[in-house]
């Protein structure tokens, strides 16, 4: 007779975050036909009282459970690949979700160097045949496809000049745009997408410093009132405070599909990148270290994977 | 195809430096050793030259051509030695500069161009004005203008044969329905233009003379003092038929009151190694004239004798 014990950690085990497959092996495996039976009757959320006397397999739990044994697979698959693949396979799987993953080309377009966008790229080019603006443009149908064409296609300078009088009166430009938010939507703005799309990322550091001096408050916080803008500035102000806030939303217990993939992406692109700092800030954010969510919510080779990768470079 | 003849035997590198450094000495200049050598080398070698120019005499090849030459001679020896990355950053930034319609400039590099070439005039322009060339573009220029320049500039075109013929019938509905209401700015057409590749725009062009019975740039004569519409239809051309659009660019320079040197020089230098031949051969097609001979008649002295020994004498 298998043991409630034993039922508890095979449901925990049947659902979340990737599989314990040691567990399976060592419970499920030796037990024999009467204890599977008792664990069907007993597992209401897995198994349906069939009207003609058996205990049916919840299809869509299965196909749940596939999903779960192939997040290990699809992390190795991220991990091994090309950072230039692997960015262009985001980005396009993200048009074709939908509005819902237009962040993804955000984050991308954002949190990468000049020659890392520029080398998505082109691996875009080859996989699909297509150059990744025009299937922005092509895709994306609302006001935001301004914005994210023209990230999705900037070549920033990478250097060290600066001019601080354009700087501050960029930032009265953006400040202007958000006090007439009522009026015109501030993604729509010209301005507002020139200058976030075309500046460099240490022109724009410094003009969020003298945003803060016009307006007394960060950039950030003004920008709430468009979820595109506002991810877009986080991405470049704060960038691990961005991919903090993604990891905490891919561990919580009602994440959905796309936030679960979101810890793959952020864990598997920030490896060795700025992990370290990632870290330091969830921890401060929330209270807790990264890799003890990861280790409380994730299960089995996907959860030990995902850890090695978290914890990289720690000994370095 | 190329114009530029280069001797089988060229002298080594130290021999070359020797001689223009000889040519800068003493009384005066000697231009004709300098054309000699110059006009005859093609990108590879002038960079060479100039690195061992520099070793050997401490100075940039260019400062002293800067030094010793003056007016039109000057501008198309220095734009002539240039690398072609940087001589296209050189003249997209000269043209972010003034007010004139140097549009054109900016789109004719832009679109004339191909993918890769453009990103090397990008990266040199990263290097050389410590901006990116999107940023100038899109902070020198305003409404329409802006709207067409900067996604041009910005692009990254799929360099494939593929064609989705499909997609091309269905866009050159849109670009006629945007043009027969007059919405020459239209986000879909700028989309169409800006992003497509070249072989994907040349298609939807086909498609629109089948489908609708003439060119497209028929329907965009609607009102010849229009700027854009003028700049739109020489984007078109820029895309399917470059060297149409060089061979009215020289025949309207030539023509001109007093000569477009400017517009001269450019194109000389800029499709001496690229199509400078097929250049010249519309432009017999379209002046009965042989180029060689209409730039004879039209310009003198030393300028006269390097654009020549850039273009090549006629076959005639």
């Amino acid at each position: 007779m298998a043991l409630p014990v034993e039922h508890e950690a095979l449901t925990k085990a049947f659902s979340g975050f990737g599989v314990n497959e040691k567990l399976f092996i060592s419970e499920l495996g030796r037990w024999h036909s009467e204890q599977r039976k008792v664990f069907r009757k007993r597992s209401e959320q897995f198994f349906i009282e069939d009207e003609r006397g058996f205990e049916r397999w919840d299809h869509h739990h299965v196909a749940l459970l596939e999903r779960e044994f192939l997040r290990f697979k699809t992390t190795l698959v991220l991990w091994t690949m090309h950072p230039w693949e692997r960015d262009a396979g985001l980005a396009n799987e993200a048009l074709i979700n939908g509005p819902q993953s237009y962040g993804v080309l955000i984050e991308i377009a954002c949190t990468r160097s000049s020659e890392e966008l520029l080398g998505a790229r082109r691996a875009y080019h080859s996989l699909f045949d297509l150059s990744i603006e025009e299937d922005v443009a092509s895709q994306v149908d609302g006001p935001e496809r301004k914005l994210l064409v023209a990230l999705v296609s900037a070549y920033r300078y990478e250097g060290p000049s600066v001019k601080e009088e354009v700087a501050k009166a960029e930032a009265k430009i953006l400040y202007n745009a958000i006090k007439n938010g009522v009026s015109k939507k501030p993604s729509e703005d010209d301005e507002v997408v020139r200058i976030l799309s075309t500046r460099s990322k240490l022109h724009l550091k410094t003009l969020f410093h003298y945003y803060k001096e016009i307006s007394g408050h960060n950039i950030v916080v003004d920008f709430d009132v468009d979820m595109y803008l506002k991810q877009t500035v986080e991405c470049m102000y704060a960038p691990q405070t961005y991919f903090s806030q993604v990891l905490d939303a891919a561990l919580r217990d009602d994440a959905d599909e796309a936030a679960k993939r979101a810890l793959i992406r952020v864990i598997v692109t920030r490896a060795e990148v700025d992990m370290k700092e990632i870290k330091e800030v969830y921890c401060k954010l929330y209270g807790v270290s990264l890799s003890e969510t990861i280790e409380a919510k994730a299960h089995g080779n996907f959860k030990d994977f995902l850890l090695a990768l978290v914890e990289k470079g720690q000994s370095d | 195809m190329s114009t530029l003849t280069v001797p089988d035997q060229i002298p080594s590198l130290e021999e070359d430096c020797e001689q223009l450094h000889k040519a800068f000495s003493g009384w005066g200049t000697n231009e004709a050793l300098i054309i000699s050598i110059l006009a005859h080398r093609n990108a590879a070698q002038r960079n060479l030259i100039r690195q061992t120019y520099a070793k050997t005499y401490g100075e940039d090849l260019l400062k002293a051509l800067n030094k010793e030459l003056s007016n039109d001679f000057e501008g198309v020896v220095l734009l002539w030695a240039l690398d072609p990355a940087e001589r296209d950053a050189y003249l997209a930034n000269e043209a972010t500069k003034r007010q004139t319609s140097n549009n054109q400039v900016l789109m004719e590099i832009a679109c004339t161009r191909t993918p890769h070439e453009l990103l090397l005039a990008r990266q040199a322009y990263h290097a050389r004005f410590k901006k990116s060339l999107e940023e100038d573009v899109a902070h020198h220029t305003t409404g329409d203008f802006r709207k067409l320049l900067v996604p041009l500039v910005s692009s990254y075109r799929y360099e494939g044969d593929e064609v989705n013929m499909a997609l091309a019938k269905t866009e050159a509905k849109i670009l006629h329905e945007k043009i027969s209401s007059k919405a020459y700015s239209d986000e879909e057409v700028i989309r169409i233009l800006s992003t497509r590749s070249k072989a994907q725009i040349n298609a939807t062009l086909n498609h629109y003379n089948n489908d609708f019975g003439h060119a497209i740039n028929k329907d965009l004569k609607d009102d010849p003092e229009d700027e854009f519409l003028a700049l739109l239809r020489a984007t078109v051309k820029c895309l399917t038929r470059p060297q149409l659009y060089f061979e009215k660019v020289v025949r309207l320079a030539i023509n001109k009151l007093g000569t477009d040197e400017g517009a001269l020089t450019r194109v000389v230098t800029t499709r001496a190694e690229i199509d400078l031949k097929v250049i010249k051969d519309e432009y017999y097609r379209r002046n009965s004239v042989p180029l060689d001979r209409a730039i004879g008649k039209d310009t003198h002295g030393d300028y006269e004798k390097m654009l020549l020994e850039l273009v090549g004498q006629s076959d005639a």
